[in-house]
């Protein structure tokens, strides 16, 4: 193997991995927060990544309708809620996020697709639909089922994704497609080619977790996050309202989800269901780190994505056999690492 | 037998639906369909519902048992008949590997290394050249019986829902038995099953095996259904499909499998073929509402379908008991030697830098009541926990009968005629005092597994269900026999739990607050009972907050207070002690 | 003037079992009012229903209001504050954040003031503030919890067994904070299995016996009852 191969398999893994870890932490996030499996976090990226290249040629994307008929049904799940308690402002503010939003994103996406809007504005607008159906997802499905088990809310989970999938395939068609890079340009080190669209996959990468980091260390609604994952009813004593940390947690994780996609549009074809695979090794990512500690998310991302390209050249026929048997290791290091008895509490 | 009448009704409705004259063959190919994932559904009630140990991967033990007997007939040419252990073992034996690796895991780890596995093993099956890779084995023969060929899906319809049957009768069979009920405590944690001897290990490898058999069984049907095999139905899609049939059906229930099953198959060939009728050709319009009426039902009933229907129908099963079952043999005592039968010395636990036990000393005789007291927190529980091998000691010297018992695993204290109820209960809430109780004297019971499921056991059984009557009535919960642990008050369960402990036919009975949430009259009862077992010879250790319980009964008590020893002697002498005095009524006195 | 909280004729259920059986009670404003009993008589089932984590039936005033059908998140919202028996601490965050979180529901500019009286009444946490929950001492555990809830300024404080395995010398100084919360304007209603302890501090104190309130009364009487002294107060004198 000779240099240049090497390098541009690690170049090629570590900007693969970078997207498994923004996915990989996103999958930690929920599940601390909610207990919520993200399995539709595949969902969000190919929502994320095809809403954005359907307005880059001009097209008004279906998820935007979507985003505003899920806004109405939440608006209906949080009316239900109210009919004991009626609160005016909570109706005002769910009105304002149920309906006024999504409404509001839909139209500017009527009337700004057919002028086939920037860069800028497609992701602008690709991101706030998809957040939008972040949010509503967890309000619709998951917020009734909060106090449920991890097993109930899996299977919610399964079944929100075969949803959302099936829904893909009506907006966006069975055929793939690509979106236009952020950047054209490219910058050569030595050996290194770095094309404009991986640096922005660094840099974005780089910059959302530092965002991450400064908003889970440094604002209240960041360390209520954190306080509900740490501990739910403590979180609830001190006045944190749990289903709001969720839905909090389902918009970033959708937010993280879509940005994912919009990075990788542009260097591969993406097809209605392809994101779920892509979901499903920032999730190899979150298992090995434990689904609990970011950085070692972070790092394991990274890993699997250089294992990833690695194989995929050495390989290429069991790629996925690799990369998904990674786990099993892991795991068993785990499991003997575990106490061997259960300590209880007195 | 009462027990078998609904399913010998079923089994009779089973076998004539395809007589029926004019029956579409469609429907008895959605009925075989049916009958396969309800195969592999009912091992996930036992894995998943039963035994808490949730499994995305069933679907990949389903293409070991397709592919092996579609490997072994076609290029072997061997008869589906001999190929049928094989994919039963190889199954098995999949599940022996990948159960070591993955069932000790704890909570979230165990379904997420399912999903794990089970996609790697769906891209082996699609990548092995020997397996046809992504177009698989096709021209797999039909199963045969003498020269009938079982080409038509009405013919195999006997064989699948023949085995369905089996396999349910089979389970319920190992669910009603000693390792069931091990089975069935484990989803409420190890400790108190294996206070009693349960080797929770062994038995989640045991449900994850059986699991894995099941599935295997209906992919073997499977293959000699559709006659050929590929990845695709092995996939973690299927996976997915499976487990959800389980929970849609009731995961907790055996026949909530195969309802689950004809639930979610029905309705997807029912959106398959109408929803386009009504919207037109839209692609995956069926996913779409499945996945939307999938969220909708877990909203309305998060335990499954088949708990709903049966609450509406008010069936109860009434079980006699036929105590006249010969009385199990005691446990083989050591001879009576001239030490102590517990002797702590100068035991020690820290938790990180907090001291919880700190060099305690004490002893327990043979037919003597020692109370440990002391005010909450002083570290009481702990000491029950490192004298029963819960927890591991930081330091010191446990014996009994003069053989080391610190560090010793607590399936392995209780052979030595320890056993003990918990400060807070751990029963089973779901099963009934009777079973509850039986659960003491599992390792005085010998019957297994395989020799459950074929009621081998019954003899055995009910020797252990005697003994277990035997204790419940000697407590005075005669009366509430048959009624589910849960529904008892606290009080009436911390006495169940002494009615298990009693079961395993102790020589030394450790009690952590017996006397709590019990009435004035209770208490009185409670005690008469502990002097009643002190006068036959048994040596009781208990905690209690209740000092006027606690100096009527104890012949000796040892005062805790910080985890350390403040006090040892007779009644008399610790209510005049001023330390304990202090120790109790805190700074403020 | 109606109490500051109001329980009447509730009772809380775990399934079939009723743990606690039509109680009633009130706490006024200025009142440190104190409920003992055996573990599993059902105290902890209470002040957890009163806070809204148990559904219960009957019903529960504060500030004159019913709030039965109010979230916990609400209640808090209102005044009402809850320090449970585990805690609850956020033990991977520092104490500071454990405080900051304390003040979820109110101004920041008020809790900045909430943190001054908090670091007043615990100077330990001050010294402790960047230290992470988790691996504080018992007594610092609780003085935290404490804190934090007094973080959002309540008008009712609960404390459930603040006692509980902490050393005598920390129990009496977690004792005397109480008092001096009464003081400062918060009424509480405390949980203690230390009978003697409690009711030396109480104004008015509830036996609880198996679910229900068998004895009431103010603390001093309470505490020279004879049947109490013998159950409660460890070796009675006599």
């Amino acid at each position: 193997m000779n240099t240049t191969i090497l390098l541009f398999l690690l170049q090629d893994g570590v900007t693969n991995g970078a997207i498994y870890a923004l996915l990989g932490l996103a999958l930690v996030l929920v599940f601390a927060v909610t207990r919520v499996i993200l399995i539709p976090q595949g969902e969000f990226i190919t929502y994320g990544a095809l809403t954005y290249a359907t307005l880059s040629t001009g097209g008004v994307p279906g998820t935007a309708g979507l985003a505003l008929v899920m806004g109405i049904v939440a608006f209906g799940f949080d009316l239900f809620a109210m009919r004991k308690a009626f609160h005016g402002g909570k109706l005002l503010r769910a009105a304002l996020v149920d309906i006024v939003f999504p409404a509001i994103v839909f139209a500017l996406a009527m009337t700004l697709a057919p002028h086939k809007p920037g860069v800028a504005v497609s992701i602008a607008l690709s991101l706030a639909i998809v957040a939008a159906i972040g949010l509503f997802l967890y309000r619709i499905a998951f917020q009734p089922l909060a106090h449920t088990s991890v097993l109930v809310l899996l299977i919610a989970s399964v079944g929100c994704h075969l949803a959302l999938q099936g829904f893909g395939l009506v907006f966006f068609g069975a055929e793939g497609l690509r979106g236009p890079s952020l950047s054209d340009a490219s910058l050569n080190l030595g050996q290194l080619m770095f094309t404009g669209q991986s640096l922005a996959v660094y840099g974005i990468t780089v910059a959302l977790m530092l965002a991450l980091w400064l908003f889970f260390g440094f604002t209240r609604f960041g360390k209520a996050l954190r306080a509900t994952a740490v501990n739910r009813l403590g979180a609830r004593l001190v006045g944190i309202r749990t289903s709001l940390s969720g839905q909090i947690a389902f918009l970033l994780a959708s937010v993280i989800g879509a940005i994912s996609g919009i990075l990788i549009v542009p260097i591969t074809t993406l097809y209605y269901d392809t994101g779920f695979l892509i979901g499903l090794k920032g999730f190899v990512a979150a298992i090995i780190g434990g689904l609990i500690s970011y950085p070692l998310t972070a790092v394991a991302a990274i890993v699997v994505g250089i294992v990833e390209s690695f194989s995929s050249f050495y390989a290429s026929n069991y790629k996925e056999v690799i990369v998904f048997t990674l786990i099993l290791p892991v795991l068993v290091l785990r499991s003997l690492a575990a106490p061997a008895v259960e300590e209880e509490k007195d | 037998m009462t027990r078998l009448l609904p399913v010998v009704v079923f089994t009779v409705v089973m076998a004539a639906l395809p007589l029926i004259p004019g029956m579409p063959p469609f429907w008895i190919v959605l009925l075989d369909n049916i009958g396969l994932a309800a195969l592999v559904a009912m091992g996930l009630v036992l894995l998943t519902g039963v035994g808490g140990l949730t499994s995305f991967g069933q679907a990949a033990f389903v293409g070991f048992g397709a592919y092996t007997t579609a490997y072994l007939t076609t290029v072997y040419g061997l008869s589906p008949w001999l190929t049928l252990p094989a994919s039963l073992i190889v199954a098995g034996l999949a599940a022996v590997v990948l159960g070591l690796m993955t069932v000790r895991l704890s909570g979230h780890y165990l379904p997420l290394g399912t999903i794990a596995w089970g996609i790697a093993l769906f891209y082996l099956f699609s990548k092995l050249d020997f397996l046809g890779r992504n177009d698989g084995i096709s021209r797999v023969p039909p199963l045969s019986v003498g020269s009938v060929q079982m080409y038509d899906p009405s013919t195999i319809y006997f064989v699948i829902w023949a085995m369905v049957i089996i396999s349910a009768l089979l389970t319920m069979n190992l669910l009603d038995s000693r390792v069931g009920r091990a089975i069935r405590a484990l989803r409420r944690g190890h400790v108190a099953a294996e206070a009693f001897g349960v080797q929770t290990a062994r038995s989640k490898l045991l449900v994850f095996i059986y699991a894995a058999v099941l599935a295997g069984l209906s992919g073997w049907l499977y293959a000699h259904f559709q006659r050929n095999v590929n990845p695709t139905p092995f996939g973690p899609q299927a996976g997915i499909e499976y487990l959800f049939i389980a929970v849609v059906g009731g995961a907790g229930y055996v026949w909530g499998g195969v309802l689950g099953a004809a639930i979610v198959v029905i309705l997807k060939e029912v959106l398959q073929s109408y929803l386009p009728l009504l919207f037109g050709g839209q692609g995956q319009l069926e996913i779409i509402v499945f996945g939307i009426l999938l969220v909708i039902l877990l909203q309305l009933a998060p335990a499954g379908v088949w708990p709903w229907l049966s609450g509406l129908i008010p069936l109860k099963l009434r079980r006699s008991h036929a105590s006249s079952a010969e009385a199990l043999p005691p446990r083989a005592r050591v001879a009576s030697s001239s030490g102590p039968l517990l002797k702590v010395d100068r035991a020690r636990k820290q938790f990180g830098g907090v001291v919880a036990v700190n060099d305690v000393s004490f002893e327990v005789n043979a037919a003597e009541v020692v109370a440990l007291i002391g005010p909450n927190g002083a570290g009481k529980s702990t000491t029950f926990n490192l004298i029963t091998g819960i927890l591991t000691t930081t330091g010191g010297r446990i014996e009994v009968h003069g053989q080391p018992v610190d560090n010793t695993p607590p399936q392995e204290v209780v052979k030595l005629g320890i056993a003990r109820t918990f400060q807070h209960v751990k029963l089973v809430p779901d099963m009934t005092v009777l079973e509850n109780v039986a659960i003491g004297a599992h390792l005085r019971g010998r019957s297994g597994a395989l020799g459950s499921m074929l009621r081998l056991d019954r003899a055995d059984e009910a020797k252990l269900l005697a003994e277990a009557a035997k204790q419940i009535e000697r407590v005075g919960l005669g009366a509430e026999i048959d009624q589910l642990a849960g529904s008892l008050s606290l009080g009436q369960q911390r006495i169940v739990e002494i009615a298990r402990a009693l079961c395993a036919d102790p020589e030394l009975l450790m009690l952590d607050e017996p006397a709590a949430g019990l009435r004035h009259m209770e208490k009185q009862r409670l005690a008469a009972l502990l002097r009643q077992l002190r006068d036959g010879g048994m040596s009781v250790l208990l905690v209690e907050h209740d000092m006027g319980f606690v100096m009527d009964l104890a012949d000796r008590i040892v005062v805790l207070d910080f985890g350390t020893r403040i006090a040892e002697g007779t009644p008399a002498a610790i209510k005049t002690n001023p330390e304990v005095i202090k120790a109790y009524l805190g700074a403020l006195a | 003037m109606s109490p500051l909280l109001q329980v009447a004729d509730v009772s809380v259920s775990y399934g079939k079992v009723e743990a606690v059986r039509s109680v009633s009670l009130e706490v006024r404003e200025r009142e440190i009012v104190t409920v003992i009993g055996a573990n599993g008589a059902g105290k902890t089932t209470l002040l957890s229903a009163v806070m809204g984590i148990l559904p219960l039936k009957g019903s529960v005033q504060f500030c004159g209001e019913n709030i039965v059908r109010q979230d916990i998140e609400d209640r808090v919202a209102d005044g009402l504050s809850l320090v449970p028996e585990h805690r609850e601490l956020f033990a991977t965050m520092t104490v500071e954040d454990n405080l900051e979180l304390g003040a979820f529901r109110i101004a920041k500019s008020v809790a900045a003031q909430s943190q001054e009286r908090v670091y007043g009444l615990f100077p330990r946490l001050k010294e402790r503030r960047k230290q992470l929950a988790g691996t504080l001492s018992g007594g610092e555990q609780q003085m935290l919890a404490m804190g934090r809830a007094l973080m959002g300024a309540p008008k009712l404080l609960m404390l459930d067994e603040p006692s509980l395995g902490l050393a005598p010398i920390i129990v009496a100084d977690i004792f005397r904070i109480v008092t001096e919360l009464r003081a400062a304007g918060v009424s509480v209603l405390l949980v203690e299995q230390n009978a003697k302890a409690a009711l030396e501090i109480a104004d008015r104190a509830y036996v609880m016996e198996l679910g229900e309130f068998v004895l009431n009364g103010p603390a001093a009487e309470i505490a020279k009852n004879e049947a109490v002294a013998a159950s409660y107060l460890g070796f009675s004198h006599g």
